[in-house]
């Protein structure tokens, strides 16, 4: 698989109106007539522009996979929005559900090893990648006290079905900490049932915090500062622990490098654009979707035997 | 230039991790339930690789390798890797064998691990008659993912 970029889009817009509103902020009292008309003519466009974005700032988390690569060296406009065709046509045909990292899926797929060529796997969430065709995600569980993976092409034409068992977050973009934690904390039994989120709330965020087995570890966490695992500094050796503070590793001057943010995201005006193309056909699957939902729910159980 | 200090002190400290293929000398798991598996696990002595029978010297899953176990040579196949896996081939938390005998029956009774189901088809590709039968070891295999 190529490696992919990661997306990191939490951090871009803390207070979302304020971008909106910093561009029709108020002109000094003394303006001539005509550039007043303009300013009305531009405020009246800005407005119909701000009502699709203010549903689409969900969009960029729910998704985010149709955001490109912000890298300018992997952009190939055409390739992009042919992807995106291609991405919508499979959404036409298959339901790819809202989930994010820390969500529990099952996954149906079609396996031409598996004895019935069908095959299913259950796990939790602990990484997304990619974008476009190639956005994958890695599905983590313990079966029988043994730790396994599978990653996933989320638009992969052999997969069937793919069930939110529990959608939720964690308090990490990427789980990967749960390969050093003990197995309770990826352990799910595989008829797990699907707890129903209701159409329009906010997603719940998981604040479960994890501890760690003993050294050696995968990765160096304590340097990693997550949110989610208890107290890992305290379990290194004192010379870990002083390495750890380094500046090199803390990275105290990123949050003064303006470019970092813009480097590694899509701006507001290409994401509306993308988003607007994407909107209608989004919504119609949407519509679809809870039609087909009310339409099966009705559907009369048969006898069988 | 602070750039440049922070390349200089990079240099200083390993960023690459450890290989995670099968090599010879990688210490294994062995997870079936046949004596001389279960005595080297439990006394904390896990096998090592010592030669893998195909041409890339590199074992992947299905692979058949020799491993020298409390001082003996045996064979065994690869059953779960800890590797990066292609998409949809379950990706393991340790590196498994299964113990077999020179004509592919594994010495034990039992497999205490899921099996990838694509090993169903990579052991009836190695298996030909007249030779080793390697879809033995299916049969004893309690779950597959």
């Amino acid at each position: 698989m190529a490696i992919t970029g990661k997306i990191r889009l939490n951090l871009q817009f803390k207070k979302p109106l304020r971008y909106f509103l910093h561009d029709s902020r108020k002109i000094s009292t003394v303006v001539s007539e005509k550039i007043n008309e303009n300013l009305k003519e531009s405020n009246n466009e800005r407005l119909d522009n701000t009502k699709l974005p203010l549903e689409l700032l969900d969009y960029r988390f729910k998704f985010a996979e149709f955001l490109p690569d912000p890298n300018p060296l992997h952009r190939n406009k055409i390739r992009e929005k042919l992807e995106r065709r291609d991405m919508l046509l499979r959404r036409s045909n298959v339901e790819i559900p809202e989930f994010y990292v820390g969500s529990i899926l099952a996954v149906n797929y079609s396996d031409q090893h598996a004895p019935g060529k069908q095959n299913r796997f259950l796990g939790i969430c602990i990484s997304r990648t990619g974008q476009g065709l190639r956005a994958s995600f890695i599905l983590r569980n313990v079966i029988d006290k043994m730790g396994v993976e599978i990653s996933y092409f989320l638009y992969d034409p052999t997969i069937q079905k793919i069930e939110v068992i529990r959608l939720e977050k964690r308090l990490d973009e990427e789980l990967f900490y749960l390969r050093d934690a003990p197995p309770e904390y990826s352990t799910f039994p595989l008829d797990m049932r699907a707890k129903i989120h209701a159409h329009g709330t906010c997603v719940p965020i998981n604040e479960i915090k994890v501890p760690l087995n003993p050294l050696p570890w995968l990765q160096r966490w304590e340097r990693m500062n997550m949110k989610g695992i208890i107290d890992c500094k305290s379990m290194v050796n004192e010379k870990r622990r002083i390495k750890a503070e380094y500046k090199i590793h803390t990275k105290p001057w990123e949050k003064y490098d303006l470019m970092k943010m813009y480097r590694e995201t899509i701006p507001i005006e290409e994401q509306k654009e993308i988003f607007a193309e994407i909107y209608s056909s989004l919504q119609e699957h949407e519509i679809h979707r809870l039609k087909s939902k009310r339409t099966r729910s009705l559907v009369k159980p048969i006898k069988t035997g | 230039m602070n750039i440049y200090i922070s390349f200089i002190l990079s240099r200083q400290i390993h960023t690459s991790g450890s290989f995670n293929y099968i090599i010879k000398m990688t210490r294994l798991r062995v997870v079936d339930n046949s004596q001389i598996g279960k005595q080297a696990m439990f006394e904390g002595k896990p096998p090592k690789c010592i030669h893998i029978y195909n041409k890339l010297n590199i074992g992947y899953i299905g692979d058949k390798i020799l491993i020298a176990i409390k001082g003996e040579k045996k064979k065994g196949i690869l059953v779960g890797l800890k590797q990066k896996q292609q998409a949809k081939i379950p990706k393991y938390d340790s590196n498994n064998i299964v113990l077999i005998e020179d004509n592919g029956t594994p010495l034990g009774t039992r497999i205490y691990v899921p099996i990838p189901h694509i090993l169903r088809t990579v052991l009836r590709q190695k298996t030909y008659s007249k030779g080793a039968d390697y879809t033995k070891l299916l049969g004893i295999a309690s779950t597959f993912i």
